[in-house]
């Protein structure tokens, strides 16, 4: 057994540096690289482009990535886990194995996929069956969302990639997974963890936890000492590299960009926390409150001492719905008395949609350089502000009422306050809002299934 | 005396849902009690009036020198149904950074602010 695995996160979200994997990969030793794709509503967008495309439905930026490093994760038995597979995990494996072939790799590679997760087809069934799959966070039925329903998955956790891995899958694609999953799954395959050592789960869990938002852990959006974390144009991504005993030391390739310190480490511990004592996973419950951090040279640091409890008897449902409309409108207004201009651009615009008779669940009206970030706690703007943005949302059910809201922001130029300008974005899009809805299911209603494909 | 937290702490915060998390963490370890002592769910919940609908719950990280605030109902429904500038949170650690807290004159002396 390997006394030492070194996992490289290499995509904080969908749409993070295009390079990243690829410096991860080229920078230095690594075991494994794992990438996180999937945010809570990148289902709905997958499953509306495989309804135009049966083809489509992954992320597509995954496979021109393994064209550029599968050469070299072949040649140094690197092992990928990746959520690419969105709601189309086998073509997403396809088209990653006709990439292989053009690499001159077939009969080289296997690749495992995780399916399971999509339950949409399911719904009335669990309904039917007393299965509420209420709200999480407000307790309403599903019902009352059943006919806008676009997405329908659960969070599968470490177990089925570890299987694919141990049936000798070199790169592991599934669909909507855990992010802590893609790090846990390749410590409890090399490390041979059972599924009821609690602490091991909870370690492997915290290890992803923090690599899983890519630079937040080694200096990206870090307020400790900020000014001084050196070469960001060249940020290194966090590795983690695992040890038998659940111990892990969160480092970076040398000769890269950012810092990793207790500090930043810290930073991405709390971010998105809720309860500390109880982080829920499918694989296990952690308890952030037992994690013990030591500084362990430069851009080294040692965690341990973690704690877990068992799992529990649920796994997270990420549903997706179609919640109406939205539009978000912008001007500049300038030197002098900025914010008074643009506070009386916002009256004359509501005045207006009042007299249209247009009728919106929420109107919000921010001043950028005033309350967008902090609100009332930021106080009164100085009169010599050299300008103040003005920013009006509106979000409603009714498409037209919106789609007329935004032929009222420009207008605005010839016909309000004067000193205005940054109009040349045209007028605001429409944009359909697709709304998350968490809920929880019995675990024995879900069964994964893992496949391993030749190249 | 007064101290603006921002000279006894850092913090990252983002969301969940319509909830917003701050984690508050300190500069020093030194720092950690008087962050336990003066930043009460309470007073977090005062200070981020008229942002702030809904409760605010506080959770302890002695190990982390951290606690970790959720502030629920803060972020104009959350996710894509909000229309605010800052939907996931990001900016609320730093909004909670510039609340003033109290320090003795013997504390302010020992840990070198006067």
């Amino acid at each position: 057994m390997k006394q030492v695995i070194r996992i490289a996160a290499g995509q904080g979200f969908w749409g993070d540096l295009p390079d990243a994997p690829v410096r991860q990969v080229e920078g230095g030793p690594i075991d494994y690289l794992m990438l996180d794709y999937l945010a809570e509503v990148t289902m709905s967008i997958m499953q509306k482009q495989k309804a135009r495309d049966p083809n489509a439905g992954y992320a597509k930026d995954f496979v021109p990535l393994m064209k550029r490093i599968l050469p070299a994760c072949v040649d140094r038995n690197i092992r990928v886990t990746a959520n690419a597979g969105g709601v189309n995990v086998k073509g997403c494996a396809e088209a990653v194995i006709a990439v292989a072939r053009e690499l001159g790799l077939a009969g080289k590679l296997r690749i495992g996929i995780v399916t399971g997760d999509d339950i949409m087809g399911r719904l009335d069934e669990f309904l039917e069956n007393g299965i509420a799959l209420r709200n999480m966070d407000t307790g309403e039925g599903l019902a009352t969302i059943r006919d806008r329903i676009q997405s329908a998955n659960v969070y599968l956790g470490a177990w089925p990639m570890v299987e694919a891995l141990n049936k000798g899958a070199q790169i592991v694609i599934t669909g909507r997974a855990t992010d802590t999953g893609l790090t846990l799954a390749p410590l409890i395959h090399e490390f041979g963890w059972a599924a009821d050592n609690w602490d091991m789960m909870a370690a492997g869990t915290i290890a992803g936890h923090i690599i899983e938002c890519g630079a937040q852990a080694s200096g990206g959006n870090c307020q400790f000492d900020w000014q001084n974390i050196p070469d960001m144009a060249d940020v290194g991504f966090p590795i983690a590299e695992g040890s038998p005993d659940g111990s892990f030391v969160i480092t970076k390739h040398e000769g890269t960009g950012g810092c990793v310190s207790v500090p930043s480490v810290k930073e991405q511990l709390v971010y998105e926390m809720g309860d500390p004592h109880e982080y829920i996973t499918p694989d296990c419950v952690a308890d952030f409150t037992t994690i013990r951090l030591e500084d362990d040279g430069k851009d080294r640091v040692r965690v341990n001492g973690i704690k877990g409890k068992p799992a529990t008897e649920f796994l997270k449902v990420s549903i997706s719905y179609s919640a109406g409309y939205k539009a978000v409108g912008t001007l500049v207004y300038s030197w002098p008395d900025a914010y008074e201009k643009a506070k009386a651009a916002d009256k004359i615009l509501r005045a207006r949609l009042e007299k249209l008779g247009l009728r919106f669940d929420q109107v919000l009206t921010e001043f950028v350089g005033v309350n967008a970030t902090h609100g009332p706690l930021a106080g009164l703007p100085s009169t010599e502000a050299a300008e103040v943005q003005l920013r009006v949302g509106v979000r409603g059910s009714d498409r037209t009422a919106v789609e007329r809201f935004t032929k009222e922001i420009a207008p605005l130029i010839l016909t309000g306050p004067p000193g205005v300008t940054g109009f040349a974005g045209g007028r605001p899009k429409v944009e359909e809002i697709v709304a998350y809805w968490p809920a929880l299911i019995p675990k024995e209603l879900v069964t994964p299934k893992v496949e391993v494909l030749e190249a | 005396m007064k101290v603006q937290l921002r000279k006894l702490a850092h913090a990252r915060s983002g969301d969940k849902g319509d909830t917003a998390n701050v984690g508050l963490i300190a500069l020093r370890e030194e720092f950690y009690p008087i962050l336990v002592r003066e930043v009460t769910g309470d007073r977090v919940k005062d200070h981020f009036k008229g942002i702030c609908q809904g409760d605010v719950e506080r959770f302890e990280l002695p190990n982390l020198g951290a606690l970790n605030f959720l502030l629920h109902e803060s972020l104009g429904g959350g996710g894509t149904l909000s229309l605010m500038t800052d939907a996931q949170g990001k900016t609320f650690s730093t909004a909670l950074l510039r609340m003033m807290v109290e320090i003795s004159d013997d504390e302010a002396q020992e840990l070198g602010f006067g």
